[in-house]
C-alpha cells in the first residue's frame, strides 16, 4: 500500500505570539517550530500500516525552507521519502490554493491512501484534507480514530459527537483526517535519524506544479481577543498568589 | 445571483443538533444586518415535520431535502445533494453549524463551488460586506476575514457563538426539494452510530474539579495537583491532550469529546484553553485559571487568574488549603 501522509509545520505551542505591525500575520523571524500535532498521528499512523501491509510511506509537505527540518523528523521516524512543496509565501494561499498545490504534488504519485492530521493547530481551518479528497476524487471521512485494511478498501472508525462513533467502508484510494489519540506517537531512534539523512526529498514548487497564488478567503485584520469577562488577576509572588486565590474560593466561592 | 443567506440545518433521527438553531439565529441577524432574504433547509429522509416546525420561524423560505438515499449521513451523498440545491436557490452566504458532520461535508461542498470554507466562525459583522471573525493558534488570536472571488460563500459557526433563544418566530412557505441520487455515486459505506462508555468516572455530580492541561508537562508531574484536588475534596479532571498522551484515564477527559461539567468551581492548572475545552467547562459557576501565558484564552473565561508558573502556585495553594481546613477543625 502507498500512503502518503500530509505534514505542516507550525509554530512551537508554547509560542509567545505577537501580531506584526501591520496586524496581517504574526512576527514569526525568532519563533521555532514543530510538526502539527495531529498530523504527527497521521505520521504514525501511516507508519503503522506500512508495518502490517508492506508498502511506502510518503511525507508530503507544503512550507518554507525552514520546514526541512519537520521533513527530516518524518524521515527518521521511518517515511521512506518525501515530497517538499518549496513556498516562502504561503500565506497568499488559502485552505483550497494549497490543496491545489498538494494534489498537483500527488498527480504522478498515484497514492493508495492520502492522510492528514484533523486541523492545523495554527490556522484551524480543518479542511485541507477534505478539499484535497474531492480534488483528488478519492472518498474521504474526517477524524478518525481507526483503521483497518479490507480486501479492496477500508473500515474506519469516526468520531462523532458526545462519545458516539461510528464505522465507515469505502473502496481505495481514499483519504483520511486522522484524530489526535489515534495511536502512541513513537519516538525517531540514532539509526532512523542517521538513516534520514540519505533518504531523497524531493523539492517542488508552485510554479513547477502551475498552481498561482490565490486566496478567496483572506485575513483582513489579526488581533488579540479583546476579553469579554472581566477576570480577577491574582498579584503577587506565588505563596501570596496562592493565598489569595485560597481566600477567594473560602469566602466568596464559598467551597471550603 | 439573489443577495440571500441560505441556513443547512443539521438533524439526526428526526431532533435538531442545537447547533443548528444556533446557526439560525446568526443566519438571521447576518441577514438583518446585510439586507438580505434568509432561508433555511433540511437534509435527510423524512425531515417533512422537522422542515414544518422551520416554517414557523421567521424566514422567507424553508426547503426539506428529502431522499431516500440521506437516510445515513454520507460525505458524497450530502455533498451532491446540497450541491444541487444551492444551485436552484442560488444564495450568496450559506452557513452551516460547525458540527463534525459539518468539518466531513462542507470543505468538499464549498470546493465545488471553487470556494475555502470560512471555518469555526465565532463572529460575524456586516461591515460593507459580511466580515467573519474566526480564532487562530487555538484561539490566541483572532482574525477578520473576508470572502471574494464569486459568491456563494461557505461559512460554519462554531458551538455557543450565537444563541438559539434568539431566533425569531414567524411564518415561512415550505418547499419540498427532491435532489438527483443514485447509490453509485455514494461511495462511503456507514454502520449504525455506537457509544462507547466513557467508564465509571462521573465527574459532572463533582462541586470541585481541578483540571490539568499540558501545562503540567509530564506524567510524573501529574501528582502536584492531584494532591490540590486531593486537598481540596474535589476530583481531577484533564484535557484532551493529556488523555491522548495517556497521563490521566480518558473518563478523566472534560471538553466536547469529553465530559461536559459545571461544577461550583473549576480550576485549570496549565490550560490553554481551546474551544474544544472550554466547551466542556465554561458552564461552571467559578472557574479560576493558572498559567504562565497572560494571553491564554483560558483567561477568556476566568473569574480569577494567577499567572505564573504552576510548578510554584500549586504546592502552595495545597499548603494554604490544609492550613484553612485545619484552622476551621
Amino acid at each position: 500500500m502507498k500512503i502518503v501522509v500530509c505534514i505542516k509545520q507550525v509554530p512551537s505551542r508554547d509560542s509567545v505570539l505577537r501580531v506584526n505591525a501591520a496586524g496581517t500575520w504574526i512576527q514569526d523571524a525568532d519563533l521555532t517550530y514543530e510538526i502539527n500535532e495531529p498530523d504527527a498521528y497521521a505520521l504514525e499512523e501511516g507508519l503503522q500500516l506500512k508495518e502490517k501491509q508492506g508498502g511506502e510511506v510518503v511525507a508530503l509537505c507544503a512550507g518554507p525552507a525552514g520546514a526541512a527540518q519537520t521533513i527530516r523528523e518524518a524521515l527518521a521516524k521511518g517515511a521512506d521519502r518525501a515530497l517538499h512543496i518549496e513556498e516562502e509565501n504561503l500565506g497568499a494561499y488559502d485552505p483550497l490554493a494549497l490543496a491545489r498545490l498538494m494534489a498537483a504534488a500527488l498527480t504522478a504519485e498515484k497514492p493508495d491512501l492520502v492522510l492528514t492530521g484533523l486541523q492545523s493547530d495554527d490556522l484551524g481551518y480543518g479542511q485541507t484534507g477534505v478539499i484535497l479528497a474531492q480534488l483528488l476524487g478519492v472518498p474521504h471521512a474526517t477524524i478518525i480514530m481507526q483503521v483497518e485494511k479490507q480486501e479492496g478498501g477500508i473500515r474506519v472508525k469516526r468520531e462523532l459527537e458526545d462519545g458516539w462513533f461510528q464505522h465507515v467502508e469505502m473502496p481505495l484510494p481514499a483519504l483520511l483526517t486522522i484524530q489526535s489519540g489515534i495511536n502512541k506517537l513513537r519516538y525517531a531512534t540514532l539509526m532512523g535519524i542517521k538513516k534520514a539523512k540519505t533518504k531523497e526529498v524531493k523539492r517542488l514548487t508552485a510554479a513547477e506544479l502551475g498552481v498561482a497564488p490565490e486566496a478567496t478567503i483572506r485575513f483582513a485584520r489579526i488581533y488579540l481577543p479583546e476579553k469579554s469577562k472581566h477576570t480577577q488577576i491574582l498579584e503577587g509572588a506565588p505563596k501570596e498568589a496562592a493565598a489569595k486565590l485560597v481566600e477567594k474560593l473560602k469566602f466568596e466561592a464559598r467551597v471550603l | 445571483m439573489s443577495e440571500s443567506v441560505l441556513v443547512i440545518m443539521e438533524q439526526r433521527a428526526g431532533a435538531w443538533n442545537r447547533m443548528s438553531l444556533e446557526t439560525l439565529a446568526a443566519g438571521q441577524k447576518l441577514a438583518a444586518e446585510l439586507g438580505h432574504s434568509v432561508a433555511a433547509a433540511v437534509p435527510g429522509r423524512g425531515v417533512a415535520a422537522l422542515a414544518s416546525e422551520l416554517a414557523l420561524k421567521k424566514l422567507d423560505c424553508v426547503y426539506a431535502v428529502d431522499h431516500e438515499l440521506l437516510a445515513d449521513y454520507t460525505a458524497d451523498g450530502y455533498t451532491a445533494a446540497l450541491d444541487q440545491l444551492i444551485r436552484k436557490v442560488q444564495p450568496s452566504l450559506v452557513l452551516f453549524p460547525h458540527t463534525y458532520q459539518v468539518r466531513d461535508l462542507a470543505p468538499k461542498l464549498a470546493t465545488r463551488f471553487h470556494q475555502a470554507l470560512i471555518s469555526d466562525v465565532i463572529g460575524i459583522r456586516a461591515e460593507g460586506g459580511p466580515v467573519f471573525v474566526r480564532q487562530l493558534f487555538q484561539g490566541k488570536l483572532n482574525a477578520d476575514v473576508r470572502p471574494g472571488g464569486p459568491a456563494p460563500y461557505f461559512v460554519s459557526i462554531q458551538a455557543g457563538a450565537f444563541n438559539a433563544d434568539n431566533v425569531a418566530s414567524g411564518t415561512a412557505p415550505l418547499e419540498t426539494f427532491t435532489p438527483e441520487l443514485t447509490a453509485s455515486v455514494i461511495r462511503q459505506r456507514p454502520e449504525e452510530p455506537f457509544r462507547e462508555s466513557t467508564g465509571a468516572v462521573d465527574l459532572t455530580t463533582a462541586e470541585i474539579i481541578v483540571s490539568v492541561g499540558r501545562g503540567i508537562k509530564e506524567k510524573d508531574n501529574i501528582p502536584i495537583v492531584a494532591e490540590l484536588a486531593q486537598a481540596l475534596g474535589g476530583e481531577l479532571a484533564a484535557t484532551r491532550p493529556v488523555c491522548d498522551s495517556g497521563w490521566l484515564p480518558i473518563e478523566r477527559q472534560v471538553g466536547s469529546s469529553g465530559q461536559t461539567v459545571a461544577p461550583k468551581v473549576y480550576i485549570a492548572v496549565g490550560i490553554s484553553g481551546a474551544i474544544q475545552h472550554l466547551l466542556g467547562m465554561k458552564g461552571s459557576k467559578t472557574i479560576v485559571a493558572i498559567n504562565k501565558d497572560a494571553n491564554a484564552p483560558i483567561f477568556e473565561v476566568a473569574d480569577y487568574g494567577i499567572v505564573g508558573d504552576l510548578f510554584e502556585v500549586v504546592p502552595a495553594m495545597v499548603e494554604e488549603v490544609k492550613s484553612c481546613t485545619v484552622l476551621q477543625r
